[in-house]
């Protein structure tokens, strides 16, 4: 007798595994981003150097990043970089290597962003109070930074988890695949098994970003009018 | 690097730049009449269509698109609804775009102060025309370097159409990979193409960003 199609979802340990390959997904995404964001932010610094030379550099490499598909980086360095050196790359140290190099970029031109958007009159003000360059830095300058900042870094937390989907393409075992091979298992079973595990990973994935992005709005919401 | 073989191939990567631009035309058209129409349902604060239009938007905001496309792709012919590749690349593109257009609309909306409604107001416009003249170009001056970002965004996003046999670029590449262990000539062509597509479209969003700067008013 055929069970009811959701049941596909509880039969075995079949939520464990798909939790598992979030897990997987969780963890390549948030590696990935505590590696960008420090990084990201020296390279938003260097972003807002004078220098004519660092200013090509950092454009360049910024522009490149981000105007490439993550899919295609992806493809770059796991199938481009091993065969022209002969490294070996796992897949999972490739997807952290193009996570981190487009998180920095991403990151990098955040930073710059709330860097520049600090109005020359506030340094000039803080100045004309006395307060010393340490001072002007720590009580006016770094909060307003901050504040633009953290809502803005929190939602590249979530885009990270999101592109990271895309690592199953180059053979990693995370949730999706794990969907597959579930579906594929019990094809004679649940011949509707696609709905229903494709439809658990939609929202594993909708719960793992929503209330990251919800915090995100709040956080904007309640400092904007400071 | 083979020239032989990329010349070789190059009408390919034209053939699946050509669907990949053709599938990443409609979808995007398609997202931002979505993005138009949601962007004004919760303008207007339309009860019932403005919750629904919120729970849409976090929907397709939290989730991947290639979580969207298996889902669409596999999930949806179990029940009877059997759409090709190419209208779910369509389809996925624009319920993913919609949300994203509709929040650069919003926010170029909200930019407008409460006194440009008035002061238009009292120089006697009616509602109508206070959107045609004074709301509509500043909002749109506000939301288009949004906008073009999103476009960019959802060119780049198409990539992903080739874990359903769409044979687009990424298609392509991977093909040839496989075919001939030509990786380092076709990850060239592909970066090229991408490149000959999304340079101009970027170079257009930093213009138009510099020139819309100074349309606002009072700033």
């Amino acid at each position: 007798m055929q069970d009811l199609a959701i049941s596909i979802i509880f039969k075995g340990n079949n939520l464990l595994r798909l939790l598992d390959g979030l897990w997987i997904t969780l963890r390549i995404s948030l590696l990935s981003a505590a590696l960008s964001i420090p990084l990201g932010i020296l390279f938003g610094m260097f972003l807002t150097l004078k220098n004519p030379i660092s200013k090509f550099i950092g454009r360049l490499y910024l522009d490149f990043i981000r105007i490439m598909p993550q899919l295609v980086l992806l493809f770059i360095v796991f199938f481009g970089i091993t065969r022209a050196t002969g490294l070996d790359l796992s897949a999972e140290l490739s997807a952290i290597i193009v996570f981190v190099l487009w998180g920095t970029s991403e990151m990098g031109d955040l930073v710059r962003g709330a860097l520049i958007s600090i109005p020359k009159h506030q340094y000039e003000s803080s100045e004309a109070l006395a307060l010393t360059k340490l001072q002007t830095y720590w009580y006016i300058i770094i909060p307003q930074t901050l504040r633009r900042l953290i809502p803005l870094t929190i939602n590249l937390v979530t885009r990270m988890i999101k592109t990271t989907s895309l690592v199953v393409l180059i053979g990693i075992v995370e949730m999706l695949k794990v969907g597959q091979q579930i579906i594929d298992a019990n094809r004679f079973d649940y011949p509707s098994g696609a709905l229903w595990i494709y439809g658990v990973v939609f929202f594993m994935y909708f719960f793992s970003c929503w209330p990251i992005s919800c915090f995100a709005k709040w956080l904007e919401k309640r400092w904007s009018d400071k | 690097m083979d020239w032989n073989f990329i010349s070789q191939y190059t009408p390919m990567y034209i053939e699946a730049a050509k669907l990949t631009l053709w599938i990443g035309v409609l979808g995007i058209l398609s997202a931002i009449v979505i993005g138009l129409l949601c962007s004004i349902v919760q303008y207007y604060k339309i009860p019932i269509l403005s919750q629904i239009v919120s729970v849409y938007i976090e929907l397709s905001r939290n989730t991947p698109l290639l979580v969207q496309l298996f889902f669409l792709y596999f999930g949806f012919p179990k029940i009877g609804i059997v759409l090709s590749a190419e209208v779910c690349g369509v389809v996925g593109l624009a319920f993913l775009g919609g949300s994203y257009m509709a929040e650069g609309f919003r926010s170029g909306l909200e930019s407008v102060e409460t006194i440009q409604f008035e002061s238009a107001e009292s120089l006697g416009m009616n509602q109508l025309q206070v959107m045609r003249y004074v709301v509509i170009p500043q909002a749109l001056a506000v939301s288009v370097p949004a906008l073009v970002a999103n476009v960019i965004f959802l060119l780049k996003e198409t990539s992903v159409f080739s874990a359903i046999a769409l044979a687009d670029l990424m298609y392509v590449a991977k093909d040839l990979i496989g075919l001939y262990y030509m990786t380092t000539e076709s990850l060239f062509m592909l970066v090229l193409a991408y490149l000959i597509i999304l340079l101009p479209i970027s170079l257009l969003a930093v213009y138009l960003e510099r020139r819309l700067r100074y349309a606002g008013f009072g700033n």
